[in-house]
């Protein structure tokens, strides 16, 4: 099995697809920790997930879920230490990255996994034009001229719709307004044309009517390419429209997974429900808004069961004792509803209740 | 000492804060009193009329040079009345946040007056202008920057009676400033704890206390809730529309955040570029909107709805903002707006009730700044 | 959900009441920033290294006589017939060219670098603190005004500085030494507070205060000064440091503390033409100039480590 080749870069046609010994992408039990002077913090407790090519994964949850910080360590751009993992695979194509040279990693990221961050200006340099930053992709793992490099930087920014681009391939990040910088963010990750990209919040630095464009040029982009795209968000609106499924992560784990459709209408966990519930809606104006109780989780201090109880209007004894796992949900006759899993004790009455 | 659970027992808290009133001074209570007479025969507690900001873009170091100026706020009138909450929504530059710092006279205004109860608080200082702040007050964004991180959440919140010692005499503030910790949700002990203790959440009630410290009327909320998670977010609207109702305080509610703000809103106004685009009650934006502008914002909103998401009528805006120091000629919106005409360059629309729309009682007969308003459902589009 | 929706939000006490019993003891012992610091500093084995040393150096500098029995400035303490010689018993770091003690000499030696390191460090830390807070909180004019004014004194380098004042008024005490490199030392410590207070001035909590109609004295000294201090902290410990070795700089080109007062950088200079003869006489007085400015500069080190948030 060689994946790794850097001559492959940028196929014309999915090298995994023939390669193909398992999924795009598995993550499996993966555990991260923080070393700080309070003690370990426990940032991701067992997530597992998967996700193929074509396919759309949102990962949502709040600050300390766990969400973003489990993007870095697939990346491999987690800082180690404070960070540690002390166990888990993260599988590409079947090929555990945790156990792989870091020089075969660093060739992956960027050519077969690429990330766009939420703040494009801090993440682009902002000394050199950003038609230098885009062909340095091209230059540094495809051995291109400076000349190749430019005309396929004009192109990219073409295809993520930057008006003017041959004119503009020359500007400054800074010359740039915030969505049309999120757009080269978005270019540059597209670059070597990658098999899967993570998207860590790239719109919540945008505002309401840019959001839209970004977001739809994205899931454009993705379905043209047909990548695995990981999603990750705290806003349940931005990822209704273009994911396929989702993960709701609470507290370093996923405590719910359902397809899209599935989680909005039915969701499985209270944790959910809770935050579907928040949301404010017309017939509720003049009325005190539904809000989950308490506060985010303390990963110094995760609460023993059930790290949602303290805060879970459903919570019995056994959610304070009992540390639920993540099972299927089925049916209330027992017919199984693929690609629904929920760690709750009490999902049945959550789903069906 | 008071108890934590007593806060649940909305009786409770109230007396200890209106406690503040009665410790008024005399002289600045009669001045209060003419000025609440005009309240009581229905008028707004503040009338903005025509309100700019333009900040000057200087070249050179020694002898500077005035090159143009970024206008921010470029001719803003509304009106906020006594226990009303007025939404203002827009995106990030159209001047949402100065109108907020001009109300608060943290900038001084370039042009248009500010009227709190029929006087104008735009040309105030000294004595004169911190006898108004007592009045009106500000929650900030970001609970991370807008507490001193040197400073007990016992310092924060009584900061205000140290500035303002007619409000609470000395010996009276630590209780007074432990039930301000009771009102906002918070438990009293944490009197002496320091910002970085307490979660973001937690870190707003905060600041939801010390605004609320002087009594005032007027409170304006910049972006109150978009630094929190989701799941906190409700809990901080919730709180906010109690201590409204227990205080009969005013809010004016800045956001981006569009279904958070008809949620709390009773009116509506929606800025672009430095310009309010279309005011209405919330019913009126929301439901029967006749600016573009607005029609687009509402159709962006990212609705947690998959189902209900097919079937609307998405209006994607091309481009971005213009920048406001060289906003375009005319309409504001044109260059972005699908139904600009030449019109629309020529001769800029005024904030008014549309021409067709006069007259009749139909919920589209708000004041909307647009040439061809017209009414478009974006919300429940089929 | 009916329920909850009527729950009055007063939310979070049903989850922190269970926790308040745990926590108030961790808050008891976290309170503040600093405290948090000086928490983390006592911790480290570096900063109990360079303060054992410094005490150590500081007790040598309030009371030499109780290391040794003998006066630097009485009668016959040098002996010429000493000259030069080597670490004897009773004698441990032998004698110097002159003959006299240097064991002793070291001793007396480190009351002026430890009161020149003190005095200067002080000095430029309330100038330049003062001044920097000043041209900060006006700005504007008063602020490019001190701008230009300090970049006089910093563009001086100070070996020309020190020889242009001792030639004009002489000196060679440790006053005028402090004198000279505080005057050229300040628009560090300026720079410093400067860009500390504009970095501060801005922040939200201080438009807050604003918005409540804080005066300027109020926002000035309850608000941006203390979040400026942490950074003046760390620099001033290491002037300290810095301080006394320019001052044996000076000393060793003789345009610093000059005879009859000792300074290790007059015995350096002293010694270092028999350094191959007879080197004991250069290694005592360098190896405590250099053990204390390394223990300065080093405490520098983790007390910035400790206090500086952003190393966190």
């Amino acid at each position: 099995m060689t994946i790794i080749d850097p001559t492959d870069a940028v196929p014309a046609q999915r090298p995994g697809d023939h390669e193909n010994t398992g999924p795009l992408l598995e993550v499996r039990d993966l555990h991260v920790e923080f070393q700080t002077r309070e003690g370990v913090v426990k940032a991701v407790n067992g997530v597992n997930y998967t996700v193929d090519s074509g396919e759309t994964l949102a990962v949502l949850g709040e600050s300390g879920s766990g969400k973003s910080v489990t993007a870095q360590a697939i990346m491999g751009i987690l800082d180690m230490p404070p960070a540690r993992i002390p166990q888990g695979e993260i599988r590409f194509y079947g090929q555990d990255m945790l156990t792989m040279g870091a020089e075969e990693r660093r060739k992956l990221r960027g050519a077969r996994i690429a990330m766009i961050f939420q703040d494009a200006l801090s993440s682009l340099n902002p000394v050199l034009s950003v038609g230098f930053q885009l062909g340095e992709m091209f230059r540094v793992h495809q051995g291109m001229s400076r000349k190749q490099a430019k005309a396929k930087s004009i192109e990219l920014m073409d295809r993520v719709k930057i008006p003017a681009a041959a004119a503009r391939v020359n500007d400054y990040p800074h010359q740039f307004s915030g969505g049309m910088r999120q757009r080269i963010m978005i270019a540059m990750a597209l670059a070597l044309e990658p098999d899967l990209i993570i998207a860590d919040e790239p719109t919540t630095a945008l505002d309401v009517t840019v959001q839209a464009q970004v977001m739809d040029l994205l899931a454009e982009l993705q379905r043209e390419y047909r990548m695995g795209l990981i999603l990750i968000t705290h806003d349940l609106g931005v990822v209704a429209d273009v994911a396929d499924k989702i993960a709701v992560m609470y507290a370093g784990r996923i405590v719910e997974t359902a397809p899209v459709h599935e989680l909005y209408k039915r969701p499985a966990h209270p944790y959910t429900r809770g935050l579907l519930d928040s949301i404010p809606r017309l017939d509720q104006k003049g009325q005190e808004l539904y809000a989950i109780q308490g506060l985010p989780p303390n990963l110094l201090k995760v609460p023993q069961g059930c790290a949602f109880n303290p805060r879970c209007d459903k919570a019995q004894d056994i959610c304070r004792t009992e540390f639920p796992p993540l099972v299927p949900v089925t049916e209330a006759d027992g017919t199984e509803l693929p690609g629904r899993a929920s760690a709750c004790h009490f999902w049945k009455e959550t789903i069906h209740g | 000492m008071a108890d934590p659970t007593k806060a649940d027992e909305p009786q409770d808290a109230m007396p200890n804060v209106s406690d503040v009133e009665v410790a008024e001074v005399h002289s600045e209570e009669e001045a209060v009193a003419a000025l609440d007479a005009n309240v009581e025969r229905g008028e707004p507690i503040l009338q903005v009329r025509n309100l700019v900001k333009h900040f000057p873009l200087t070249q050179g170091i020694v002898i500077k040079r005035q090159i143009g100026a970024v206008k921010a706020v470029d001719g803003v009138s509304f009106d906020l009345h006594q226990g009303e909450t007025l939404g203002i929504v827009g995106e990030s530059g159209c001047g949402k946040s100065t109108v907020a710092k001009l109300l608060m006279s943290l900038e001084t205004a370039t042009a248009g007056e500010v009227f709190y109860k029929g006087q104008d608080i735009t040309r105030l200082s000294g004595r004169a202008l911190k006898a108004v702040r007592r009045n009106i007050q500000m929650i900030f964004q970001d609970p991370y920057t807008s507490l001193n991180p040197r400073m007990t959440v016992g310092d924060i919140i009584g900061e205000p009676f140290d500035i303002h010692p007619e409000v609470a005499p000395k010996g009276d503030r630590r209780r007074k400033v432990m039930d301000l910790l009771d009102v906002v949700g918070l438990n009293p002990e944490y009197i002496n704890r320091y910002p970085h203790q307490f979660s973001g959440g937690q870190r707003q009630r905060i600041g939801i206390a010390r605004g609320l410290a002087l009594n005032p009327e007027i409170i304006i909320c910049d972006e109150p809730v978009s630094a929190l998670d989701v799941s906190v977010q409700a809990q901080v609207i919730n709180l906010m529309a109690r201590l409204q109702d227990e205080f009969n305080l005013s809010y004016i509610f800045i956001a981006h955040d569009l279904s958070i703000v008809r949620h709390i809103s009773d009116r509506v106004g929606v800025m672009y570029l430095g310009k309010m685009a279309e005011v209405g009650t919330d019913e009126q934006i929301y439901e029967y909107p006749t600016h573009p502008y607005t029609q687009a914002l509402l159709s962006a909103v990212p609705v947690p709805d998959p189902e209900a998401r097919e079937h609307r009528d998405r209006i994607i805006l091309t481009g971005d903002v213009p920048s406001p120091a060289n906003p375009p000629s005319g309409c504001r919106f044109r260059t972005r707006c699908w139904k600009a005409q030449d019109k629309c360059a020529q001769e800029e629309p005024l904030l008014a009730i549309p021409e067709r729309f006069k007259g009749s009682d139909t919920p589209a007969a708000h004041e909307s700044a647009c040439h061809f308003a017209e009414v478009k459902d974006v919300v429940h589009a089929a | 959900m009916s329920e909850k929706t009527i729950e009055r939000p007063t939310t979070d006490e049903a989850a922190i009441a269970k926790e308040i019993e745990a926590e108030e003891k961790a808050a008891a012992r976290q309170a503040s920033l600093l405290r948090d610091g000086w928490a983390d500093l006592r911790k480290r084995p570096l900063f109990i290294v360079t303060s054992l040393i410094i005490l150590i150096l500081l007790a040598l500098a309030i009371a030499p006589s109780l290391f040794t029995a003998r006066s630097p400035f009485s009668d016959g303490f040098c002996q010429l017939q000493n000259s030069m010689n080597g670490p004897s018993s009773g004698h441990l770091f032998g004698y110097d060219v002159q003959g006299c003690d240097i064991y002793t000499r070291t001793v007396y030696g480190a009351r002026n670098s430890v009161v020149v390191g003190v005095v200067t460090t002080t000095a430029t830390t309330l100038i330049g603190g003062l001044v920097g807070m000043l041209a900060g909180l006006i700005g504007g004019w008063a602020d490019a005004l001190l701008s230009r004014i300090t970049e006089v004194f910093a563009g001086l380098p100070l070996i020309i500085g020190g020889l242009l004042i001792m030639s004009i008024w002489g000196g060679g005490d440790v006053w005028s030494v402090s004198f000279i490199m505080a005057i050229l030392g300040w628009p560090q410590v300026y720079r410093i507070m400067r860009g500390e207070v504009i970095a501060n001035k801005y922040n939200d909590y201080v438009t807050a205060a604003r918005a409540l109609g804080a005066g300027s004295w109020r926002i000035a000294f309850r608000h941006i000064l203390p979040n400026t201090l942490a950074p003046v902290i760390v620099i001033t410990t290491m002037n300290l440091g810095v301080y006394i070795s320019a001052e044996a700089a000076l000393s060793y080109l003789g345009i610093g503390i000059q005879y009859p007062n000792i300074s290790w950088g007059v015995m350096i200079s002293d010694a270092q033409d028999r350094f191959l003869t007879s080197p004991h006489a250069l290694m005592f007085p360098a190896g405590a100039l250099s053990i204390t400015v390394l223990a300065f500069i080093m405490l520098g080190d983790v007390v910035r480590d400790a206090f500086d948030p952003k190393m966190r």
